[in-house]
């Protein structure tokens, strides 16, 4: 199949101008090895300086780029537009308010993160100069999946939970509270399960899945929320049925 | 317009930012720090980096060793007293990393594991498989959240120091989100924006990397120095300019010509040994075998691509299992933008403009000639690079002068109490403002996005591997003609909101600026040194030029250039030996 | 003018139409409508067991009607379902790991069905003694 051009129906919102977003179309010639983040650069460069997007590392790892591309939460440097057909339609992430054009409002997602505590919480406090801590590679491979989230919010925006709650703390932001509760150097899980645990936290997860299927990096959500749920309910029993015990 | 009062204002979040705001707000918890970034500070492109970071921590290893690695890496351009510090300071900081729960990859017993690289003479590179940039950035990002001191500045594009009798006072900084400028106060400022490789066509760097906090200091007078040194790497995906880390010759790839030879042998590399030899071979340095790549496709033993041509770097020895495990982001990436998985086929590489050694002159202590302003990260110049850096070092300086600039910037705090006057303060505010006003009212006939692809042309053409006078004269006053173009540059967008032709007009200005500082200093360096070869001087002459080139700004004009010396404490300069020979 | 972002309304009802990962959840979700209609079905069973033969012969008699039959035909239906969806996600929740080694997802999902499969036996041959 040879194509010599390809439309793209890109979603504009500017808050200055317009009350009501509305889709415009723009024909641009078509190469097999171009990113849609590459067919929105030579709009930008060549057809519509107007258009606003986000993007800077064209490699799928600062995980700017992410757009609902035909509907799906996709990452525009890692989509070809030669697996799409003659018209692609681009349009900001779901689930997020639109500040402009494809760009949206992320205030929320990084609130959530922070509130969760993802950092080490080390109640020993061995001096730096006694070197590193040690960890086997066995002890690294329970959680290091978990830290390949690069907080594109592609979950976020396929989550039909968060779309309807928007308490729910989410699927990044949870799996990486996961990460940090699963390492080996981490003594921080009950202050991170205050917050985890609660309504907002992993019970809001009804195991949709969705966050998994669209996630640029496999670092698979859904999984860690569900074995969230499990710490989460044996931190529960063991503090009601064992309040003697110190978990 | 709006004031935010802080202590230290830290411009770009990316590695050296986090680490600096950390560093800060640990050495003095009641600190304002403002924490402003043109990106969400993962975003930044730290995250892209890969292979590892430099540290001795092993038996065998000394800190003398990674000192003169790194000196005769830079081809002895590089200050002794810096690197004697940084070859000192990195394992302590690369542990603080570990505490802070960097996935360093281990070893068996839990220790951490280390890699060899480039043109380093032990294994001393900590990784975390081969995304080791992207773990630094999130942990820092992470850690950071923990320290209530730092208020983050998401998304604000700073255009201009404030400086106030000789002082650095604070900077303005453009909401991105409302098109808002606000004057951020503050008696300490640090930059940590990172380097400016999209002042070229094909780069490893990402869109933000466009020399901006360079740009900011050197308006101001402070110096941009050996700007003319500018990394290739030695292997990029031929049609994005993707990064392949170093990481996998580190562990064992090849590079081989169209006939299937390993060409570095005859570059003085050899000898060709099946296993991967330290500081010889694909374990050379960057400059060498960028160089290297050049001559091949000089004597037509490149192999033709589609979008270029590349030599092979091949992994398949290596074998599946150590490929995911050591390298799984290499696999993807070629997998996905090359269309070639490496555990099959050998992978197309060709060298890519990767890092800019130069940058703003700062001292030891990350200070910069202008009082209450620091730099640290790519875009200062302490200089531990030198000529040329060595992979795996600038991770590792991130770390290491981000944390000293925190330090600084807090102590030079502590040590002035006296603000300027608001009314002073506001009357500086009023030429970034006229400066956005100008480019949104401009209506002359050019757009940025041609400019800019005119100065990218010139570049790789004038001041690209190798370079002469010829060649950079021409891109001197290509890029003056631009310079005068700019002028009468249009926006379309003449919104407030995420104006993004507006931004790229910022940084399309700031990458002109730096670009002439890098034109400017390799005219002036009529030698060949580490990364800047000069094909009509193809001897280094450290009679003349054992110098740092200094670019200063002067309105309207070139770049002024002067020389200031290389501090020598105990490496006399001498030939780079690299491949058998090397010791 | 300044409307500022744009919050794009979802419908609380429709969502869910909107794609099909979210169509093939609902399912997965009716599915226990089914099966607690079953299981209120057997409950009833045993009550009318308790009033003795007469009553229960008249509910084995419904279940065994034309619309009884197809009650529990497509009860079934959607038990299978819902137990094969489960058992394939079941690997998410439940992690095995040796050293670095992870248990492979198909033990996991292989596990449930062999559980499945001698609850079944089990079940089967109390019933037929």
């Amino acid at each position: 199949m040879s194509r010599e051009t390809i439309e793209l129906v890109v979603f504009r919102y500017n808050p200055e101008t317009d009350c009501e977003p509305a889709y415009q179309r723009y024909q641009i010639p078509y190469h097999h090895d171009w990113l849609v983040l590459d067919a929105l650069n030579y709009v930008k460069d060549h057809l519509d300086r107007s258009l606003s997007y986000r993007w800077s590392c064209h490699m799928a790892v600062c995980g700017s780029c992410g757009m609902m591309i035909n509907g799906e939460p996709t990452l525009t440097c890692k989509a070809f537009v030669r697996d799409y057909a003659d018209s692609i339609r681009i349009e900001p992430l779901a689930n997020f308010p639109v500040e402009r054009d494809l760009i949206v409002n992320q205030d929320d997602f990084m609130s959530k993160l922070a509130s969760v505590k993802p950092y080490i919480i080390d109640t020993d406090d061995v001096p730096l100069s006694e070197g590193e801590e040690l960890q086997t590679p066995a002890e690294l491979a329970v959680f290091d999946q978990y830290t390949g989230c690069i907080n594109c919010l592609l979950c976020y925006s396929a989550c039909p939970q968060y779309s309807l709650s928007a308490d729910f703390i989410g699927p990044a932001a949870l799996t990486l509270a996961h990460r940090y509760n699963i390492d080996s150097r981490d003594d921080g899980f009950r202050q991170r399960e205050e917050r985890v645990g609660s309504d907002d936290g992993v019970w809001q997860c009804s195991f949709v899945g969705a966050c998994s299927e669209v996630c640029p990096k496999g670092v698979d959500p859904a999984a860690a929320i569900q074995q969230g749920k499990i710490t989460s309910a044996a931190h529960y029993f063991k503090k009601h049925l064992m309040p003697w015990s110190d978990s | 317009m709006q004031m935010v009062s802080t202590d230290i204002a830290i411009v770009g979040a990316g590695g050296a930012g986090l680490r600096a705001a950390i560093a800060a707000a640990e050495h003095n918890p009641s600190l304002r720090i403002a924490l402003i970034s043109k990106v969400y500070p993962m975003r930044s492109h730290t995250v892209a980096a890969e292979g590892g970071a430099a540290g001795v921590i092993k038996a065998g290893d000394s800190l003398d060793d990674h000192f003169n690695d790194t000196v005769a890496g830079g081809d002895w351009l590089s200050d002794q007293d810096a690197v004697e510090l940084f070859v000192e300071t990195a394992p302590k900081e690369l542990t603080q990393m570990e505490r802070w729960g960097c996935p360093w990859s281990r070893q068996e017993d839990g220790h951490v594991a280390v890699r060899p690289f480039g043109g380093m003479k032990m294994e001393r590179t900590w990784f975390a498989t081969d995304k080791t940039g992207f773990h630094l950035l999130h942990t820092l990002f992470q850690t950071s959240l923990k320290y209530p001191p730092i208020q983050r500045f998401d998304e604000y594009y700073c255009i201009d120091l404030v400086v106030i009798d000789g002082r650095c006072e604070g900077v303005v900084a453009l909401e991105m989100r409302t098109g808002k400028l606000i004057l951020f106060q503050a008696p300490a400022v640090i930059i940590a924006t990172g380097g400016a490789g999209r002042i070229f066509p094909f780069t490893t760097n990402g869109a933000a990397n466009t020399g901006d906090g360079m740009a900011l200091a050197y308006r101001r007078g402070v110096p941009l120095k050996d700007m003319e040194f500018v990394q290739y790497h030695p292997t990029g995906l031929p049609g994005t300019g993707i990064l392949i880390t170093e990481a996998a010759r580190g562990e064992g790839g090849i590079l081989v010509n169209k006939d299937g030879y390993r060409y570095l042998q005859d570059y003085d590399l050899g000898p060709p040994d099946p296993w991967p030899r330290k500081k010889a071979m694909e374990l050379g340095p960057r400059d060498r075998l960028s160089q290297a790549f050049w001559q091949e496709q000089q004597k037509g033993r490149t192999v033709a691509w589609p979008s270029g041509d590349v030599v092979h770097l091949d992994l398949r020895h290596l074998g599946e299992k150590k490929i995911d495990a050591r390298l799984p982001l290499v696999r993807e990436l070629s997998s996905t933008y090359e269309n070639v998985d490496p555990v099959r086929e050998p992978i197309p590489v060709r060298p890519v403009v990767h890092y800019t050694m130069g940058g703003i002159d700062t001292d030891i202590n990350t200070a910069t000639p202008l009082s209450g302003l620091f730099a640290a990260g790519e875009c200062a110049c302490v200089s531990i690079n030198g000529a040329n850096r060595l992979g795996s070092n600038s991770l590792t300086e991130i770390l290491v002068f981000g944390a000293r600039a925190g330090r600084a910037a807090a102590e030079y705090r502590a040590g002035n109490d006296d603000r300027p006057k608001e009314s002073e303060l506001r009357r500086q505010a009023t030429k970034p403002r006229s400066r956005i006003a100008n480019l949104m009212q401009g209506d002359g006939k050019e757009q940025v996005s041609v400019l800019r692809r005119e100065m990218n042309t010139a570049m790789e053409s004038g001041a690209g591997i190798y370079r002469s006078e010829d060649s950079l004269q021409s891109t001197c006053e290509t890029l003056e003609a631009l310079c005068r173009r700019y002028a009468n540059l249009e926006l379309q967008d003449k919104s407030n909101v995420y104006n993004t032709d507006l931004i790229q007009a910022l940084e399309l200005g700031a990458m002109l600026d730096v670009a002439r500082t890098i034109a400017v200093s390799a005219l002036g360096r009529t030698e060949s040194r580490g990364s800047h070869q000069r094909l009509d001087h193809v001897e280094r002459d450290d009679g003349n030029f054992l110098t740092h080139s200094m670019a200063r700004f002067q309105e309207g004009n070139e770049p002024q250039l002067k020389y200031k010396p290389v501090t020598i404490t105990k490496s006399q300069p001498a030939q780079r030996v690299y491949g058998g020979a090397a010791k | 003018m300044n409307t500022g972002p744009l919050v794009r309304q979802i419908s609380r009802r429709q969502w869910w139409l909107g794609a099909s990962r979210y169509r093939r959840y609902m399912v997965r979700e009716l599915t226990s409508l089914f099966i607690g209609a079953f299981a209120f079905a057997l409950i009833v069973g045993l009550w009318r067991l308790s009033q003795g033969a007469q009553a229960f012969s008249a509910w084995l008699d419904a279940m065994h009607s034309p619309a009884g039959l197809a009650f529990n035909g497509i009860a079934l239906a959607a038990a299978l379902y819902h137990s094969v969806t489960w058992f394939n996600v079941a690997p998410k929740a439940i992690s095995v790991r040796i050293g670095t080694f992870k248990l492979p997802d198909s033990i996991i999902s292989g596990a449930h069905y062999a559980g499945w499969l001698l609850v079944s036996i089990l079940v089967l041959y109390l019933v037929r003694v």
